[in-house]
């Protein structure tokens, strides 16, 4: 441990980064260019996160990690104790006493509040790459705010399947500026993304930072006849009851026994521990 | 000079415009007036500055001398080379259009028909699908191009309807000038007088005003009301259509008219 700097990266690395979280924070939604450093661990574990966490982080920091809403996936522990071991920051699995909370796929479903960090994890942070190949154009289609070929991507999708089908990363107008690829969080989360706490998405291949500062007005992009809808499973979770949470089926046995659980999982633990009982949940 | 064409109702101003690779030239000292419904054509072999002249012109290209003047909306004229950048790409997807020689450089290939031709009206701010749709499933039509072909995408086309896809995606937005390289080039004989004759009809139907670029004489026969002939750059002649096919002044002009350097 003595081998690292707190938090693993050195002093003027962490400054080059935090300039560049203030550049996002100043402009909200803009994709700021960054020098992503190696770390050790492959891209698509968070790279890009694991930078950001790390230049934002504190001494005094309670950090928590949730890889599509679960705290104990090999990919969420891995970082936890990555920061454990290079930072010695406290840890947590609860969303309220998280100061500092590195996610993929998710936001939590206990609401954020004033002082906490939400640090995503992006694999592809540009929401036009798939139409456009080209990144000197989309820059440019950025920097003129010409947005039309978002709604071609959307066009397509209602054509394709009656409705907009885009699940995820589902793109949204921030401040009324600049498209943003919310990373691969379920649409059901985009209203979240109007916040206040202070979020911060980080992109380690394609070396990208970008922010919502609290209370940014984020707008899911959609059609007048066919509006944006926050949609998830239908149905209650079958452990806890909640019915407003984000659904993830799961098989339960080699029967293939399935039933519908909240993908949050520390907010399904902590209302269990309140007494809530769903249809196949045993009082805790 | 600005003085010359002010309170006139032109639509495009084209000054001394040159363009140079090196020590070769591009084209040189170009110049000449379009009006509104017009259709004027130019003509050349390959390698005569024809193309390098409409990419000056439409703003792919930048010139070494001249100016292009625009008249917007407003009545007064614009020289479009020196606007920003930002007001010429919005002319590029509002006022103006640009139909490619090879239809895949003017398509989305792995957009749908649809999703093609309503682009230009959603990067203007349409917002409902289902009128957008309905443009789209229109200009279709209008280009022969069978309704329930609206989903598919552009490689599942022949190049004779890729070409007319491309046509539908620039003109939805009424755009009052349209720049044409080679429309017809590339394409089978049978198909080229197809799209030729659609093209006419577009022409009449919304009274068009365009510059084509074409090797193809009965291009412009068709087509053009008016005629330049290039050669190295430089513009040999120029005219009402009929009376330069019919009567060509300039030896290069008769030359191509016989035939002789027909490629
Ligand atoms: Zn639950």
């Amino acid at each position: 441990m003595t081998d690292y700097n707190f938090a693993y990266l050195d002093e003027q690395t962490k400054r080059m980064i935090r300039r560049a979280i203030l550049k996002g924070l100043a402009v909200p939604g803009y994709q700021v260019p960054f020098a992503s450093r190696e770390m050790p661990m492959p891209y698509g574990w968070g790279t890009g996160g694991v930078q950001v966490s790390a230049a934002v982080m504190t001494p005094e920091d309670r950090f928590k990690v949730i890889d599509q809403g679960s705290d104990d996936t090999t990919n969420a522990v891995s970082i936890r104790r990555f920061f454990e071991r290079t930072a010695d920051v406290a840890v947590t699995e609860e969303t309220q006493e998280a100061t500092v909370i590195q996610t993929r796929h998710r936001i939590p479903e206990t609401p954020l509040e004033a002082g906490q960090i939400l640090v995503y994890q992006v694999p592809i942070p540009e929401p036009l790459r798939f139409l456009e190949p080209s990144e000197v154009e989309t820059r440019k289609m950025h920097s003129l705010e010409e947005y039309g070929l978002m709604h071609v991507k959307l066009y397509e999708d209602i054509s394709q399947h009656g409705a907009i089908a885009t699940a995820y990363a589902y793109p949204v107008m921030v401040q009324d500026r600049y498209v943003m690829d919310p990373s691969p969080i379920p649409k059901f989360d985009n209203p979240k993304l109007h916040s206040p706490a202070i979020q911060l998405f980080g992109a380690g291949r394609e070396q990208r930072i970008y922010a919502v500062p609290p209370f940014t007005k984020v707008v899911s992009l959609d059609f007048e006849d066919f509006p944006f809808e926050a949609s998830k499973a239908a149905g209650a979770c079958a452990l806890c009851g909640a019915d407003n949470s984000y659904l993830d089926e799961v098989i339960m046995d080699d029967a293939g026994h399935r039933m519908f659980v909240c993908s949050d999982t520390d907010f399904c633990t902590t209302r269990r521990a309140q007494g809530h009982v769903g249809a196949e949940g045993v009082p805790s | 000079m600005k003085d010359m064409i002010q309170d006139t109702d032109v639509l495009l101003s084209v000054r001394g415009l040159s363009k140079f690779y090196g020590a070769r030239i591009g084209c040189a000292e170009v110049s000449f007036d379009l009006f509104p419904g017009e259709v004027m054509g130019i003509v050349g072999e390959s390698g005569s500055g024809k193309s390098t002249l409409l990419n000056c012109m439409a703003g792919h290209l930048t010139p070494d001398r001249g100016e292009v003047f625009f008249a917007g909306r407003d009545g007064g004229l614009r020289d479009t080379l020196r606007m920003s950048e930002p007001e010429r790409r919005m002319l590029g997807r509002t006022d103006w259009a640009f139909v490619h020689q090879h239809a895949r450089d003017g398509l989305r290939m792995n957009v749908s028909a649809g999703g093609n031709v309503g682009e230009r009206l959603m990067a203007v701010g349409a917002r409902h699908y289902g009128a957008i749709r309905d443009s789209a499933v229109d200009w279709l039509g209008r280009v022969e191009i069978a309704e329930d072909r609206i989903d598919d995408r552009p490689t599942a086309f022949s190049g004779g309807m890729q070409q007319r896809l491309q046509i539908a995606r620039n003109l939805i937005t009424g755009p009052r000038l349209v720049f044409m390289d080679e429309p017809t080039g590339g394409l089978d004989v049978s198909v080229q007088a197809r799209l030729l004759d659609l093209l006419r009809g577009l022409v009449r139907e919304m009274g068009l005003s365009a510059v084509i670029v074409t090797h193809d004489l009965a291009v412009v026969r068709l087509l053009a009301d008016r005629l330049m002939v290039m050669k190295d750059g430089h513009v040999v002649e120029s005219g009402l259509t009929d009376q330069v096919l019919d009567d060509p002044q300039h030896g290069y002009t008769q030359l191509l008219v016989s035939s002789v350097l027909q490629v």
